[in-house]
């Protein structure tokens, strides 16, 4: 069994003492970051890159790595917590995680977000190991015809998103679509709705774009009235999950898991997708579908498995064919290259120390992590009895600061100040900002696919069902669009039988 | 007035994000130098020539700007000489990445800053476009910097789909002036070193290409792998992987010499192609207004940085080397600015992109 060979290579690599120590060092930075709201692992692998230039090329990515996917743990931290996504992948994991928080349940709360992680971090790292060749083979076949009508699936499947009602469910995906429009033109450089703002050409930032719509506008929310604060307005009830819980999640967990294992290889925004996507399947498929956004604890498990799954395998085609489909992947790119080593497809054969050694690392980290998590826990629910007056303005000033860190310009601040009063105004109307993020994420993405496939077929709309893996996603995509609209037409219908009898 | 212009430097802590090489004298030294920039204070502004100022230089950390991503090669190759530079000039060098906008909003903020030396950017080929790019632009590059000297070029290589039929760059030419209108042609973005090697490929072959724009080298290359586009112009540092692992084929690069980590590959030159030549240049930049002796001071350090054993190694990993003594000066560095930017700007505004 060559396989086994491997892996036996690989864990040889990674046990040595310094290799564990960076393994460490790496997912413990991660999780840090991760909690931190701004300041995300893109901007803490580019500033300790330099730092590992010395270092052993393993030990290097091992610590670097560590880094990316620990912030998947860290993130729903405060995601759950004060209702501040950390990470980005993070957003989903709000919606009902800060619910269950409000309800005294943040202890099972987190408890889900890091088992669930670890569960699918170990899963999409088996998938690495075992299938990592076939998986990238895969992701060849999928060209910006078959992109654009995953994210048209994407999109529809996520109407599912909304807990209230469809319509302004769909308001807030356009509005998000629009947002994503902001920015230099890709084909043209034409800059749009820049309004003569040199910052504004590379297009709205994703982190303060969700550090102001979640975690401002709660705070804003907070303060509007003479409750005092809205977290743990009821005691605290318990730090473990109950067997009942348990049995909750043990299907969200294995879909998840298995969602973000195959998004994850996506270029582009694969993890925050697989997050998206998990939590709309939860919903339709859950016998609680009644208690998503109001805290079901599926809406943990589910976007919390996915991201971290995609996590591990979003390595896939950095490791077999040399090609990043992420900016963090770009940066471990470049990481390889300073370390002297051409990625390639080639770099799987000729440093299998390096390639297995870092697969191996991964369940090490992943087992790291759920050890550093699990009694960070109390810690964490201990955090939300500390006065709300002193508690907002250290939300505020982390917010700000993490955020300024990447671009350190103060730009970044006043925009999370402008989507911090958008958010509340939202509230206010009755609106959530869930799927706002995901129309800002995928909107780019799909004008991109759709202009690129056209360019290409040299204008031809005919490519979306010709190509047959681009039209099986698109009858998909009719099938949840009419899922989607069904209940609501049949409930009509119930309304007129009610008039007529 | 110095004292002013060093407040200035150490008031910005965005700047101390790495230090590299030696940081030797430590607070002893910045409380002298502190006194000393003190007593200079009656010496005249920044612009003016101030012999003890260049003499004393550098008395403080001086900050390397980078207009790109830490990891990225523009990144690689300032860290790759920062080192030796700081040796030789007995100080620590500071490397900070400022991104966005095409490299445009670093190189605005460098040219507005104290011209003290403190405050250097890095740039490559995309000085030259910047003005055709983005007319908006808040500096113009032959006025508002003073060339410190170039560090290395880095090669680029034409590459295919692997069934893309054409076997040679004499039959790719020849290919491509038969099928133009089929052709298509991916770039990693407007302004990027492949969007304008391709506009240059397509100018010396006379021909017009569909152009298939992405966001970054990493996505083009995928679809260049998966035969989703047909042809494409990139650097070996990004290349170089797929074409040893045979995932896609090589018909030239683009520089005088072949490359040492892909022998086999002709130049353009040899394949008949003298016009297309194209190699993402790299060289340092001060605002104008430093002083001539601080200038000469960061010059003959850049200069020496590129002899270093180390420097020289580790750019031939990447498939590139650094430029000769001659080569690399001041003068040669403002005149191929110059030539750059008269070459790029007929060529942009024929393709009509612009960021206007």
């Amino acid at each position: 069994m060559e396989i086994l060979q491997n892996i036996g290579l690989g864990f040889e690599t990674a046990f040595t003492p310094i290799n564990l120590l960076f393994a460490f060092i790496g997912v413990a930075l991660g999780t840090a970051v991760g909690v931190l709201p701004g300041i995300g692992p893109t901007a803490t692998i580019a500033l300790l890159l330099p730092i590992t230039f010395g270092f052993d090329p393993v030990t290097s990515l091992i610590m670097l790595a560590g880094i990316y996917y620990g912030a998947q743990y860290g993130g729903s931290t405060t995601a759950i917590l004060i209702n501040l996504p950390g990470e980005s992948s993070a957003a989903v994991t709000a919606i009902d995680g800060h619910q269950m928080a409000r309800q005294g349940r943040a202890g099972p709360a987190l408890a889900t977000a890091a088992l669930g992680s670890f569960f699918a971090g170990t899963v999409g790292t088996l998938a690495l190991a075992l299938f990592a060749v076939p998986i990238s083979e895969a992701a060849l076949l999928f060209g910006p015809a078959e992109y654009f009508s995953l994210v048209v699936l994407g999109l529809i499947a996520s109407i599912a998103l909304a807990s209230g009602s469809v319509l302004k469910a769909l308001a807030m995906i356009v509005l998000g679509l629009l947002l994503g429009t902001v920015g230099q033109d890709l084909v043209s450089g034409t800059p749009r709705f820049t309004f003569g703002l040199r910052e504004l050409y590379g297009g709205l930032d994703f982190v303060s774009l969700a550090v102001g719509l979640f975690g401002v506008a709660e705070i804003l929310r907070n303060l509007e009235g003479n409750i005092t604060r809205s977290v743990a307005v009821q005691k605290v009830k318990n730090l473990w999950l109950t067997r009942a819980d348990f049995r909750r999640i043990r299907g969200p967990v294995l879909r998840g898991t298995g969602l973000g294992t195959v998004l994850g290889v996506l270029p582009g925004a694969g993890h925050v997708l697989a997050s998206f996507v998990s939590y709309s399947v939860e919903k339709r498929v859950s016998k609680n579908s009644h208690e998503f956004g109001k805290g079901a604890i599926e809406g943990v498990a589910a976007p919390e498995s996915a991201n971290n799954a995609a996590a591990q395998t979003q390595f896939v085609p950095l490791l077999t064919l040399g090609l990043p489909v992420s900016p963090i992947m770009a940066l471990l790119l470049g990481a390889f290259i300073i370390q002297g080593i051409v990625p390639g497809p080639n770099v799987i054969n000729e440093e299998p120390e390096l390639v297995w050694g870092l697969i191996a690392s991964m369940w090490i980290g992943n087992f790291f992590l759920v050890l550093l998590n699990l009694p960070l826990i109390g810690l964490w629910v201990k955090m939300l009895t500390i006065p709300y007056r002193f508690l907002f303005p250290a939300i505020i000033a982390f917010a700000s600061i993490g955020t300024y860190s990447i671009g350190l310009n103060a730009y970044d601040i006043y925009a999370i100040a402008f989507f911090g009063v958008l958010g509340y105004v939202l509230i206010k109307l009755g609106n959530e900002p869930a799927p706002l993020l995901l129309g800002f994420v995928l909107g780019p993405l799909l004008e991109e696919y759709l202009r690129r496939s056209l360019i290409i077929s040299d204008g031809d709309p005919s490519v979306f069902v010709t190509r047959p893996i681009s039209a099986v996603l698109l009858l998909l995509a009719f099938g949840a669009f009419v899922l989607a609209v069904l209940p609501s037409i049949r409930r009509k219908r119930d309304v007129v039988f009610e008039e007529e009898s | 007035m110095s004292l002013h212009h060093r407040d200035t430097v150490v008031a910005r802590p965005r700047s101390a994000r790495h230090a590299l090489g030696r940081s030797s004298r430590l607070a002893g030294l910045a409380a002298a130098s502190l006194v000393l920039a003190a007593c200079g204070g009656g010496g005249g502004g920044g612009g003016e020539e101030d012999p003890a100022a260049a003499e004393a230089f550098p008395e403080d950390d001086i900050t390397f700007v980078v207009p790109f991503s830490a990891g990225g090669p523009t990144d690689t190759v300032t860290r790759l000489v920062a080192e030796p530079i700081a040796e030789e000039l007995g100080g620590t060098v500071v490397v900070q990445n400022v991104e966005g906008a095409g490299g445009t909003i670093a190189a605005g903020e460098v040219a507005a800053a104290n011209p003290d030396g403190y405050t250097v950017l890095m740039h490559h080929i995309g000085m030259s476009t910047a003005p055709s790019l983005y007319p908006d632009l808040p500096y113009a590059p032959l006025e508002d910097f003073e060339p410190l000297g170039l560090v290395t070029q880095v090669p680029m290589t034409i590459v295919a789909r692997n069934d893309f039929e054409p076997q040679t760059m004499e039959e790719l030419v020849e290919y491509v002036e038969q099928n133009a209108a089929d052709i298509t042609l991916a770039n990693a973005g407007i302004g990027a070193a492949s969007h304008l090697c391709g506009l240059l490929l397509q100018e010396a072959l006379g021909v017009e290409l569909t152009e298939v724009p992405y966001e970054g080298t990493g996505p083009a290359l995928q679809d260049l792998v998966a035969g989703e586009v047909d042809l494409m112009c990139d650097q070996t540092t990004n290349t170089t992987g797929q074409i040893q692992g045979g995932q896609i084929k090589a018909y030239a690069v683009t520089t005088p010499e072949r490359v040492e980590t892909l022998p086999d590959l002709p130049t353009t030159e040899e394949a008949g192609l003298e016009e297309l030549q194209v190699g993402v240049w790299h060289g340092f930049y001060v605002p104008t207004g430093t002083p001539e002796g601080i200038r000469e001071k960061l010059s003959a350090a850049i200069l020496a940085s590129l002899e270093d054993e180390n420097v020289v190694s580790q750019l031939g990993e990447l498939g590139a080397a650094p430029f000769s003594q001659e080569e690399a000066t001041p003068e040669a560095h403002r005149q191929l600015l110059e030539d750059q930017i008269e070459l790029w700007q007929p060529i942009i505004e024929e393709a009509g992109v612009a960021a206007d």
